[in-house]
């Protein structure tokens, strides 16, 4: 036997996912309730023996984790124009396994620099202008940005004319120079920026988090949470070298807080009569949606579907919506386990995930022009993807969770989102992506055979 | 001396891609960084790319007819923007039948653009025009 262990530091829990590299298989996974306050190095003993007791394992080959703990690695994105640089900026971010608290357009004014010491991100990037384009916003961006009380590390990936220049004006602060976002016009490069926030996360950030001592223990990599699921997302759908994989896929993982949502998937117009509008996408992608979440973040999903519709999914009066809500505010650790209860609990899950599937997918809109209709998109197109991957504890233990899922794909009701037209339904019944995504950066072969055995796959529409 | 740099594109719902790709490479042969938005460009298009790259000069091409219609409020927009004194060209089959250019000319200078194109102009013209209004310092 040879076997690797795989830690997931969460804000609540601390997971723990034990894998024998010999046979090639799952030996077990446990998780242990971890608070802010609670060590979370107790959390990871606490998991450690239960996993024990279920697997007779004790001693690991190798230990891999990764970390969303004290909030996730939380970043402030500074661009030049929305559309272009910002959202740019945005991307590198979020597929870096981020959580954006703000971002910033065009120049910055003092009173953006205070907040920015108020929201004290763990990293800062600063980006603005194509390659020889506009350097005037970044150099004025990098001057205030002298005036940060907070020493945060920056992130330099605008015009590559002036980087110099910013690094110089920031002298004496945490710099890192890398390769701009938006190198020529609606061209995306994320993945150097990327790179640079991984290390820092490992360098600097998790020692914050009261990590460094679990760290002690580790093997190598410590990535933020998300960025092990993405990196999941894309070994399942593009396989290794030699095996292959599903084939590109729509994931969401629904949270408590906030839901996150992937596509592994290029999304290109699937027709010459369809004019693309906007920034590139990336062809890994990852949207957050912090107003959408199955507790803290309720009122946002009702707020996005109306609670007219989501009593009706429920099966509810608008009344007794509105007083299961309120309880659920004011209990927020309750796990409901009343038939009415669950059924407003498969209500939130679909609507969550229907609402952030839209977000994070493409848009079609028809131009009548004089000699007929022309398409305009922007965004992804998911139409063609024939896998929608659904995970997080919320949704995977329903009884429904195949119906929840399909709330990810098109319907009738929103033509405009071009969401999986018929898409097979997989879910991660046993929370392993994140894990697996630890294991696939070493040992890819193994962690997709887990994946593809562990995975519920519930084929396509009947 | 550093290259110019352009941005342009066929403007309103407009999708006649040729004469535009003619002129990209035309553009790009004379010497000048041409940022291409292709068909169907919207005035914030034009006005954020030309934010994003510093661009000297908006080079708008319409074809369908439209074009007046298109244009219109293109310049103050652009002043809105901090692009102000950007160098504004338009040209292609800019309004609809026969009228006489110079109604059409004048019209579109009173909309704010630097220069304005008949149908059938040659890239040529439009490249020496460009030269003689960037280089010109
Ligand atoms: C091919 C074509 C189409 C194709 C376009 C295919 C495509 N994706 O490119 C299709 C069938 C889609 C089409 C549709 C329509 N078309 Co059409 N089309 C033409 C046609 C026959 C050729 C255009 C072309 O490619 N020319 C070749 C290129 C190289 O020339 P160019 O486009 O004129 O560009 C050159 C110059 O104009 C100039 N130029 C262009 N832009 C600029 C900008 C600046 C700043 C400068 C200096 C110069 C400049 O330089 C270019 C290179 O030399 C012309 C007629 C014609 N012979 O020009 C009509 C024509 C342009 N179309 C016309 C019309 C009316 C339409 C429709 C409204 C027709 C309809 N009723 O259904 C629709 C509109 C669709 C839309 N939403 O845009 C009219 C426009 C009339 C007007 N402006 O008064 C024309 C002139 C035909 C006509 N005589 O009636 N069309």
């Amino acid at each position: 036997m040879k076997p690797v262990l795989l830690v997931d530091f969460g804000s609540t829990y601390t997971k723990a996912t034990a894998v024998d590299l010999e046979a090639g298989g799952l030996l077990g996974t446990a998780a242990s309730f971890t608070t802010v306050e609670t060590d979370i190095n107790e959390g990871l003993s606490n998991a450690c023996a239960i996993l024990k007791e279920k697997t007779g394992v004790n001693d690991y080959t190798a230990t891999y984790a990764c970390s969303s703990a004290a909030g996730g690695l939380k970043m402030a994105a500074i661009g030049l124009v929305p559309e272009l640089t910002v959202q740019a900026a945005k991307e590198a971010s979020l597929g870096a396994g981020a959580k954006i608290m703000k971002t910033y357009a065009f120049k910055l004014t003092k009173s953006d620099v205070r907040e920015i010491d108020r929201l004290r991100p763990d990293i800062l990037l600063l980006t603005g202008g194509t390659d020889g384009g506009n350097s005037e916003t970044i150099l004025a961006n990098a001057k205030k940005l002298t005036a940060l009380e907070a020493d945060i590390p920056i992130v330099i990936a605008g015009n590559r004319c002036c980087a110099d220049d910013c690094e110089e004006i920031l002298e004496g602060r945490q710099i890192y120079v890398c390769e701009n976002v938006m190198p020529s016009l609606g061209k995306l490069n994320i993945l150097p920026a990327q790179k640079i926030i991984r290390e820092l996360f490992l360098k600097k950030i998790v020692q914050g988090k009261g990590l460094t001592k679990a760290m002690e223990l580790m093997t190598d990599i410590i990535m933020p949470t998300p960025s092990a699921i993405l990196e999941a997302m894309q070994l399942l759908a593009n396989g290794t070298g030699s095996t292959s994989g599903i084939g590109e896929l729509l994931g969401v993982d629904l949270g408590g807080a906030t839901t996150d949502v992937y596509s592994i998937a290029t999304g290109s117009p699937t027709n010459m009569k369809t004019v693309y509008k906007g920034l590139e996408e990336p062809y890994a992608k990852r949207t957050v949606e912090g107003d959408i979440g199955m507790r803290y973040s309720m009122r946002g999903v009702v707020e996005a579907v109306g609670s007219e519709r989501l009593a009706s999914m429920a099966g509810l009066t608008a009344e007794r919506l509105e007083e299961m809500l309120s309880y659920l505010e004011a209990h927020k650790d309750a796990v409901p386990r009343d038939e009415e209860f669950l059924r407003l609990d498969d209500a939130l899950a679909s609507a969550a995930v229907e609402t952030a599937a839209i977000r994070h997918a493409g848009t079609i809109e028809l131009a009548y022009t004089p000699m007929g209709e022309t398409y305009v998109q922007s965004g992804k197109d998911l139409r063609n993807v024939k896998n929608i991957v659904v995970t997080g504890g919320a949704l995977i233990h329903s009884k429904n969770v195949e119906k929840i899922a399909r709330y990810a794909g098109m319907d009738g009701a929103h033509p405009e989102s071009l969401r999986p037209e018929n898409a097979g339904i997989w879910v991660d019944k046993k929370y392993l992506l994140a894990a697996m995504g630890l294991l696939g950066k070493n040992y890819p072969e193994t962690a997709l055979e887990i994946m593809k055995r562990e995975i519920i796959y519930y084929g396509d529409q009947k | 001396m550093e290259k110019k740099k352009l941005v342009m594109g066929v403007i309103g719902a407009d999708v006649h891609a040729v004469g535009n790709n003619i002129l990209y490479h035309a553009f790009t042969d004379a010497g000048f960084d041409v940022v291409n938005l292709g068909v169907m460009v919207s005035q914030e298009e034009y006005i954020a790319a030309a934010i994003e790259t510093n661009a000297d000069a908006i080079v708008v091409s319409s074809l369908y007819g439209h074009g007046e219609l298109d244009c219109k409020g293109f310049r103050e927009k652009c002043d809105e923007a901090g692009l102000d004194g950007i160098l504004l060209y338009v040209g292609g089959n800019i309004v609809v039948g026969k009228q006489p250019f110079e109604d059409v000319e004048r019209r579109f200078h009173r909309m704010g653009f630097d220069r304005v194109f008949g149908p059938g102009t040659a890239p040529e013209t439009t490249i020496d025009a460009l030269k003689e209004d960037l280089y010109k310092e």
